[in-house]
């Protein structure tokens, strides 16, 4: 869902807009200021990363198996690969706009100076508390017309770790469960939803069960707080 | 149910610029005083068609507005009372109310799920407002859906633009989905109170879980989930 502030369009599908946007293939350098708001009332955004590349970088790609870096951001919040890898590839970053967790309702806002051939947006962070999900957006063509754009962003599953929705502590790479949940809404002793991860690519996450059982169940989540629809995220991009 | 307010009225203030122009500041001369020519205000209107998209969510009465500042709500933020009592209890007078409504429209009943419905708003000369639009999804404690600040100054007369809405939360009552909570037809409970005992800040909504999918004190079933979007709206302007 993409739309252009001020802009009323006889159709307003995305793909017409995006179409527009691809129309222009030329390489420029850009000055963006960029917003991100946490659309969910009970997922905190752990250090959100957001990178303008070139199409040969990326930070995840649907329907492919994550990377060792975007599997340390969705398990456990961290961005250092990512960044380090971005930043080797010659992308301009921006780490952790928010200084810390994004707050479920809150917004956290930045800039950055794109290179002429950086010309994609991509953002990423984990969803917390989850096992390793994520919100993101990927390799998004940055306007080359001046204005506002919004995209509303999905969330995600790295396809790394199995949903147990069992609140432990885990969050390095490869260690099952969940770090934390900073809303301290959860519950503990959960048996565990399941140990299976069916799709093991990037794929659109299904979504948490959770339960109202603070000392047990299957899941450490509570199903009347944990959950969400998507979109999680409205991100706005400003093209001076 | 129509409401008309005109930027405008009354309509005398035309009459009495009219007489007065040409005369600057100086008023009492009455041999200056310039016939008025009649002029017909031209309305600007515009057809808003909504289809709710749920399984078993009826539409409380959709509240339409066009306004030039402000918003019914923003994310992030606090819910006024007046969009607390619209989403709790699918009351909207407060919001048809509000200040910044400059004409708005309400469907004159819920829209039950699957249902379309076409209303009209009307405003005089103004070709750049605002549009928003509320309405509870009633089998919820204070879930809505709706569209806010669409700018209409790009729509000339014929044109049309659709979109499609996603589910918010107040965040002004829990979602216990318990008996009692809630004021649509799953449950006949209460709509509006006061007291705020959630997050206190308007959200994307979180759907519903019920007592099929584990929530074991809810009085909704699985016929209540639903998914955005909510509902499809088409805007055009008619004249």
């Amino acid at each position: 869902m993409i739309t252009k502030t001020k802009t009323m369009r006889k159709t307003a599908t995305t793909l017409a807009i995006l179409g527009g946007a691809l129309l222009s293939q030329s390489a420029f350098a850009a000055e963006i200021d960029v917003k991100i708001t946490n659309l969910t009332q009970g997922i905190y955004f752990t250090p959100v990363i957001i990178a303008a590349h070139t199409s040969d970088a990326s930070i995840y790609t649907l329907g492919t198996a994550a990377s060792d870096e975007l599997q340390m951001m969705a398990e456990g919040g961290d961005i250092s690969g990512l960044s380090t890898a971005l930043t080797a590839a010659s992308a301009d970053v921006l780490e952790n706009p928010a200084a810390g967790l994004l707050a479920p309702g809150a917004s956290a806002e930045g800039s950055l100076s794109t290179a002429d051939t950086n010309m994609y947006l991509s953002v990423g962070s984990m969803l917390l508390p989850t096992n390793d999900g994520f919100v993101g957006l990927d390799s998004w063509m940055i306007p080359t017309e001046a204005g506002t754009y919004t995209v509303y962003l999905n969330g995600y599953d790295a396809g790394t770790e199995a949903n147990d929705e069992i609140l432990n502590g885990g969050g390095a790479p490869g260690v099952a469960g969940i770090p934390a949940d900073p809303g301290a809404a959860n519950g503990t002793g959960a048996l565990g939803v399941t140990d299976v991860e069916d799709n093991t690519m990037v794929h659109v996450h299904r979504g948490v069960i959770g339960d109202t059982d603070v000392a047990g169940g299957d899941s450490d989540l509570d199903s009347t707080v944990h959950r969400w629809l998507n979109p999680v995220a409205m991100f706005t991009v400003t093209v001076k | 149910m129509k409401n008309f307010k005109s930027k405008y009225i009354p309509a005398l203030a035309i009459m009495s610029s009219l007489i007065l122009a040409g005369c600057d500041s100086d008023n009492d001369k009455d041999e200056e005083v310039i016939a008025p020519e009649v002029v017909t205000p031209v309305n600007v209107s515009y057809e808003v068609t909504i289809t709710n998209l749920t399984n078993a969510q009826p539409l409380s009465p959709v509240a339409v507005i066009l306004h030039d500042t402000g918003s019914l709500w923003t994310i992030g933020e606090s819910a006024s009372t007046a969009l607390e009592t619209m989403a709790e209890g699918g009351d909207n007078s407060e919001l048809l109310a509000l200040e910044i409504v400059n004409a708005s429209v309400s469907g004159s009943a819920p829209l039950g799920s699957g249902a379309t419905e076409t209303l009209t708003v009307t405003i005089e000369e103004q070709t750049d407002s605002m549009l928003s639009l509320a309405t509870m999804l009633v089998n919820t404690n204070d879930g809505f859906t709706g569209l806010s600040n669409i700018d209409l100054s790009g729509l000339s007369v014929g044109d049309t633009w659709s979109t499609y809405t996603s589910v918010y939360d107040a965040g002004t009552e829990g979602n216990s989905e318990a008996q009692g909570t809630i004021p649509g037809p799953a449950d006949g409970g209460t709509g509006f109170e006061a007291e705020r005992d959630d997050v206190d800040f308007v959200g994307m909504h979180s759907g519903v879980v019920s007592m099929d999918d584990g929530l074991a004190t809810s009085v909704l079933t699985q016929a209540h989930k639903f998914d955005n979007p909510a509902t499809y709206v088409v805007i055009t302007r008619m004249e």
